[in-house]
């Protein structure tokens, strides 16, 4: 049995049946007029043989194209793309079936950000009077490693909201290079959650011993097929509607095996899209209809994902504003887009502007959290603990925001009014007002232990006292103690035997967390000086 | 039997059952409830006292211990707290006939104007079932009547529950009504509600302000222990 996700009954859909139809239009129109360019000679070669109207574009410094795509192509892709897919795990309780059609939400992590914000608690004093002490949470931002990747999905492992693991840090380690990254992410990942693993490629040449150390975990070529442990997700269009050359070649090298794989654009509505609803809602559906096309051309039924990650900008910086109220309406937008479609939708919540947990980023995040599962995306990146626009990653904002979906998970359940629920309510009403306390209370003790009241926020301090961090900290630490069912030694000394490039700190031999997976480093960084 | 009975009489105020229909926190627990096993007791002539001490407030302690520890929650000590309450009744002609004496008499009144009691009917509960004799003189009730009550039964204490900012006022003019009657000092006044606090209460002239029920049985054994 997969897992349960929520299912939304009405999701709530801001487009009408006409809306989306001209969306359609306006997409279709825009796959021909003005078409894409394309940079990557592999997909205007494959274009080409389909019959897209393929021509070559004079350009200095890049090879590049303009392809027009005839909608018959966008339709024979739709008919023949997969209506279902299955996101595997290694336990396979843990997997994901979406159906394009059912507004089943899974909540899912991610995704990778250069800093990771530790958290440590400083003492201050009253001056006016030196009994009185708080505690402030001091938040230090720092390059990401490949031991804060591991103590990450140990937790995300143990975040029981949450469904499906994207990586949530970048690992820049001394020892990390272009042509290991892939395989140490993966491994790291895989081998500290049981849950769905999904990550982009740095280098294609990795593809195959990333996909190869699947096939030894998942037990072979057949059962990697039937339980795809691992997926990837590629922007292979730039907004505005632009095939990149790497991303293209190795989103066209992952369609080839067949592994799930979600299309996604990120168009910013202001800068790389409309700033209109209307614009960059027909733009970002023509990229991602673009990339699904091109994904069935080169093979026929590989599954993919409608990745969707609008956003709006803010028009102090240009920067992404995934705290703005449009950025939300984008991706309910998108989720009916794909829903059209029959396509399982990838879309985005819970990225917020804020820099450090604190209030602002509680409202921004459960406000798009709340909205867009309430439209019904199969696979909803509601990015556990990312903050400061997709950029900063707080392992604690992660602990927090599985408090937020539980509630969220609690408010969709369904209704219960039905015969038997109203005939013991009639009994119960008619026994209590014939008491002289006239109180329900007693009642209240079977509900309360069967787990159908609404627990209380789990991180609420005593009187007046503020100590959701305090004591968010305090269920993380938990969470780091509580053991993690890793890869079987067997297996894992194949993996180290038959790929290359693993560090050998991965190869763990019991069940001790190193020391080092339980404390941060002290390499302060600033943010900004970080490239990828 | 005599074992069996009271024994089983502590499990039963512990699981909150009240009567044989009702449902405690273990839900393999069936046969009696709290009443019919007081009545059981005193139809095998097991002495009221003894009820009291072994069944009752043995089962009580145990609650107060589970709730402060977090394992029970108010329902559950309400339940236990309604229970106790019942089987007082039954056995208040016995300890009345054995000479044995309730821990305080109390009275307790919604004021003028305000018919508001959850909070009341909950204080009411609580310290029955801690062994309070408690007489409930209702919602909007008078001045007048409230000074008349006090009076001709003479109780320990007075609490007085009001839930709005316009009918806490009340509370004031019944302590100076007492005052008036040459009443105040033989009754020890204690005020709640969501509106009052210990401010208003010192303000008024009242003995005591309750935050709710459990602040009110503390401060109510704080009262006897220095009577005693």
């Amino acid at each position: 049995m997969p897992r349960e996700g929520i299912l939304i009954d009405n999701p709530y859909e801001r487009m009408t049946g006409e809306q989306i139809e001209r969306v359609h239009r306006a997409s279709m129109e825009i796959l021909v007029d003005p078409g894409l360019t394309c940079f990557n000679q592999k997909a205007a070669d494959i274009f080409a043989a389909a019959g897209a109207d393929v021509t070559s574009v004079e350009s200095d410094d890049h090879p590049t194209w303009l392809i027009k795509i005839p909608e018959k192509l966008v339709l024979d892709a739709l008919e023949s793309v997969p209506k279902t897919v299955k996101l595997g795990a290694r336990n396979p309780a843990n997997a994901l079936v979406m159906h394009g059609e059912e507004p089943r939400v899974y909540f899912i992590s991610g995704s990778e950000t250069n800093i990771w914000l530790d958290v440590d608690f400083q003492t201050y004093t009253r001056k006016s009077d030196p009994g009185i002490e708080i505690q402030v949470p001091e938040f230090i931002p720092r390059r990401g490693t490949v031991a804060d990747l591991c103590k990450s999905a140990h937790v995300c492992e143990h975040l029981e909201t949450l469904d499906g693991y994207i990586r949530t840090v970048n690992i820049q380690d001394k020892d990390i290079t272009e042509d290991n990254k892939d395989v140490n992410k993966f491994f790291a990942s895989l081998n500290n959650t049981t849950k769905h693993v999904m990550a982009g490629l740095t280098s294609l040449n990795q593809l195959d011993n990333v996909v190869n150390m699947a096939k030894l975990i998942a037990g072979g070529e057949e059962q990697l097929k039937e339980n795809p442990i691992i997926s990837f997700i590629t922007c292979l269009v730039k907004s505005p509607l632009q095939f990149v050359n790497d991303t293209t070649e190795t989103f066209i090298e992952i369609c080839k095996r067949g592994l799930p794989i979600v299309v996604s654009s990120s168009p910013q509505a202001g800068s790389t899209a409309p700033i209109k609803e209307a614009g960059i809602i027909a733009q970002i559906n023509a990229e991602v209809l673009a990339g699904i096309t091109l994904g069935q051309l080169v093979n026929r039924g590989t599954p993919v994902i409608y990745g969707s990650v609008p956003v709006r900008a803010r028009m102090d910086t240009l920067a992404d504003s995934y705290g703005a109220v449009e950025t939300s309406q984008y991706n309910i937008d998108c989720v009916q887009m794909a829903r059209f479609y029959k396509i399982p939708n990838y879309s985005t919540s819970g990225v917020c502007d804020s820099k450090t947990p604190g209030q602002q980023t509680s409202i921004e995040r459960l406000f798009s959290d709340i909205l867009v599962t309430l439209s019904g995306p199969q696979f909803l990146h509601c990015a556990y603990g990312l903050l400061d626009c997709n950029s900063v990653f707080s392992l604690l904002q992660a602990v927090l925001d599985d408090a937020h979906f539980q509630m969220i998970k609690f408010f969709l359940r369904k209704p219960r009014i039905d015969e038997v629920e109203i005939t013991d309510t009639l009994k119960q009403i008619r026994a209590v007002v014939q008491t002289p306390q006239k109180l329900y209370i007693k009642y209240i003790r079977k509900v309360m232990r069967t787990g159908e009241l609404s627990p209380s926020y789990p991180f609420e301090g005593d009187g007046e006292t503020d100590n959701v961090f305090a004591l968010a900290y305090e269920k993380m630490n938990e969470l780091l103690t509580k053991p993690v069912e890793h890869i079987d030694q067997a297996t894992t000394s194949r993996i180290f035997n038959e790929i290359p490039g693993l560090l050998p700190r991965l190869n763990r031999k019991s069940e001790r967390i190193p020391r080092s997976l339980l404390r941060g480093t002290s390499m302060y960084m600033k943010k900004g000086n970080i490239n990828d | 039997m005599t074992e069996d009975i009271i024994a089983a009489l502590k499990e039963n105020v512990i699981q909150g059952r009240m009567t044989q229909d009702d449902e405690g926190i273990d839900e393999s627990l069936t046969g009696p409830g709290v009443l019919e096993l007081t009545q059981a007791a005193l139809d095998n002539n097991i002495p009221a006292d003894e009820i009291i001490t072994n069944g009752i407030t043995a089962g009580m302690e145990i609650v107060g211990e589970r709730f402060n520890a977090k394992e029970y929650f108010i329902p559950d000590m309400l339940a236990s707290a309604e229970a106790v309450s019942a089987a007082m009744d039954i056995l208040k002609p016995h300890l009345e006939a054995s000479n044995i004496e309730t821990k305080g008499t109390f009275a307790i009144v919604t004021v003028r104007g305000d018919i508001h009691d959850i909070g009341k009917n909950i204080v009411a509960i609580l310290l029955k079932g801690s062994g309070y004799e408690v007489t409930d003189l209702g919602i909007d009730v008078p001045t007048e009547k409230i000074v008349e009550y006090v009076r001709e039964n003479n109780p320990d204490y007075l609490g007085l529950s009001a839930l709005l900012t316009t009918t806490m006022l009340a509370m004031g003019d019944i302590i100076e009504a007492l005052k008036a009657a040459g009443l105040r000092n033989k009754v020890k006044v204690l005020v709640g509600g969501a509106a009052v606090s210990g401010e208003y209460a010192r303000e008024i002239g009242a003995d005591a302000y309750c935050v709710d029920g459990f602040d009110a049985v503390r401060v109510l054994n704080t009262f006897q222990e220095t009577k005693s």
